[in-house]
């Protein structure tokens, strides 16, 4: 556990003394939301529920900020590796699961964090405080999309020799999961053909998620939302744990 | 019980092989210098013995504990300083060291103490607090070797603890060295590619080339190997000179250019008896220099492109030679 601990405070002290990547990494969700969400908003009314598009949109954006800042945090090790830090870990007598799982519960704080202030800056922009247990289901599904993404990202950066292939992964992996999660749009309003993709998206549930926990409604059942998220993220930190452990250096 | 003993060592990647069958016993307290130009196989050595890659065959030891079979008694017994940097930039050297130590399971109120002692060690507790960032790289080594030590281990590796170092740093970084070995009892096995710096810090040294040993021994015994001092004399009759020296404590003799090339044992004592004996002949001796060989000597003699090229030949002569002397 110490062990963990260890690797988990090197990241959030790493986290804290980025103040540009804290900001940087706000500019594009904040972005998003101003200008589709108060942009759209008179425009596009939700058809079932009847939400604004502002509305809509925050647990959209929330669940973006913290996948964007995890699936980053878990493909920073390639930087590690590249750094030479990797090694000072691993030459140590740790095991390598306790390695990598500080790494994921680092990478998912502060993934949390980032979702937390974009949560917190919507409060102000308009919207409405629903009850203490929405937010805290809410802080919930922040957190699962946080362990699940940054397990991702490392298994990710345990494949890869290089930060070359990050565009990559950003473009064919982390924008498809975000597209396709219905963070944007009602998954309903989708044509037939691309709803089975939607569902096949483990985003998706995280969004439905925190869209019950801050609005009260979701178009998927919250309970099924719950399972199907834990275990993705329970399957993401082996798999992670199973590739890392064969990386070499 | 030998610090490090390592049996038939081998890695080869796919038709390559980095090290070949190497073989070596390292006492404790000793410091030992794996010499060899880049490429030469060690860094790949130490990976393996730093259980950071798995040998293709042959095996190893660290105090006692089998580099294959006992992984993390072999880390606990190990330090590193690796060839490339491996700080964390974007923390101070105390959280540096903090991170260690918690990695390396050391209390809270034990570790906290030992790093302070560490950091003043390499004289760095005025800026622990610094970003290592900000540190020149003669600073960082020294908070990486710092860092190696936290743990106590009994075996500190160094792979080329001063390159790209400035003379003056490298020096510093020497006396460090020294001192870790004298004060604490560290055994040490470091790689570099300076003669100095093995001729300087190490007990034993091993020349590794292509993967293989090819000559250990005390930095003196092997530059004793070439014969003695090197005494070159230059005349305006090279011939002359070279004919007259049939005196049986000359190893070898060799002639360059205008000059003769002679090695022996003791040159001091026999520079009278080569001036008197020339003068007697009537032979001008235009300058004489005498030099102890260096480790360059022996690492040109034993790797050097031209001398590699007739390696078994010119190795047998020399010993033959060598015999004669005795």
């Amino acid at each position: 556990m110490d062990i963990i601990y260890t690797i988990w405070l090197r990241n959030i002290k790493r986290y804290l003394r980025s103040k540009s990547r804290i900001i940087g990494s706000l500019g594009m969700p904040l972005f998003l939301l101003l200008v589709l969400g108060l942009g759209l908003n008179s425009v596009v009314q939700i058809p079932d529920t009847g939400q604004g598009y502002f509305e809509f949109i925050i647990p959209g954006i929330v669940a973006m900020s913290v996948l964007f800042t995890s699936v980053f945090a878990g493909i920073q090790i390639i930087w590690d590796r590249q750094f030479g830090f990797l090694k000072e870990t691993l030459v140590a007598p740790v095991s390598r699961l306790e390695i990598m799982l500080g790494q994921t519960f680092g990478g998912a704080s502060t993934a949390f964090v980032q979702g937390l202030i974009i949560l917190v800056l919507s409060l102000f922009i308009g919207l409405s405080f629903s009850s203490a247990a929405g937010f805290v289901i809410a802080f919930l599904f922040m957190v699962l999309i946080g362990i699940a993404f940054t397990a991702l990202g490392i298994a990710i950066a345990s494949r890869m020799e290089d930060m070359h292939g990050f565009q990559l992964i950003m473009n064919f992996v982390v924008f498809p999961i975000f597209g396709l999660s219905g963070a944007l749009f009602p998954i309903s309003s989708l044509p037939g053909w691309v709803q089975p993709l939607t569902m096949l998206d483990p985003l998706t549930y995280g969004v439905e998620g925190i869209r019950y926990g801050l609005t009260g409604t979701a178009q998927i059942n919250p309970a099924v939302c719950f399972v199907v998220l834990a275990a993705f993220s329970a399957f993401m930190t082996v798999v992670g744990a199973w590739l890392f452990r064969k990386m070499s250096i | 019980m030998p610090a490090i003993a390592a049996e038939n060592l081998t890695k080869t990647f796919g038709d390559f092989t980095a090290v070949d069958r190497i073989s070596f016993t390292i006492e404790e307290g000793e410091i030992f210098g794996l010499l060899g130009p880049n490429g030469a196989g060690k860094t790949t050595t130490i990976s393996m013995l730093s259980t950071m890659l798995r040998p293709t065959a042959g095996k190893a030891s660290i105090n006692g504990y089998d580099i294959h079979g006992d992984q993390d008694g072999v880390r606990k017994s190990i330090g590193i300083v690796f060839q490339d940097q491996s700080l964390d930039e974007e923390l101070t050297a105390y959280e540096n060291m903090d991170f260690h130590g918690r990695l390396y399971r050391i209390p809270g109120e034990q570790r906290r103490a030992k790093i302070a002692g560490l950091l003043a060690l390499v004289g760095l507790q005025d800026r622990r607090h610094d970003l290592v960032k900000t540190y020149s790289g003669g600073m960082r080594r020294r908070l990486e070797i710092a860092r190696g030590l936290l743990h106590e281990p009994k075996v500190l590796f160094l792979d080329e603890p001063t390159l790209g170092l400035d003379p003056q740093t490298r020096n510093h970084l020497w006396e460090y060295i020294e001192r870790l070995n004298e004060e604490k009892g560290v055994t040490i096995i470091l790689t570099t590619h300076y003669m100095e710096e093995a001729d300087r810090l190490c007990d034993r040294v091993a020349i590794i080339d292509h993967g293989g040993i090819i000559a250990m021994d005390t930095p003196q015994a092997l530059k004793n190997q070439i014969g003695g001092d090197v005494v070159t004399i230059h005349s305006p009759d090279p011939d002359a000179v070279a004919g007259s020296m049939d005196a049986p404590w000359i190893a070898h003799i060799e002639r360059r250019d205008g000059s003769v090339v002679l090695s022996m044992q003791d040159a001091e004592q026999h520079i009278p008896g080569i001036v008197t004996g020339l003068v007697s002949r009537d032979i001008g001796i235009t300058s004489l220099s005498v030099h102890k060989p260096t480790l360059e000597d022996v690492f040109l003699h034993f790797t050097g492109r031209s001398i590699r090229e007739e390696a078994v030949s010119g190795r047998d002569v020399m010993r033959l030679y060598h015999r004669m002397g005795r």
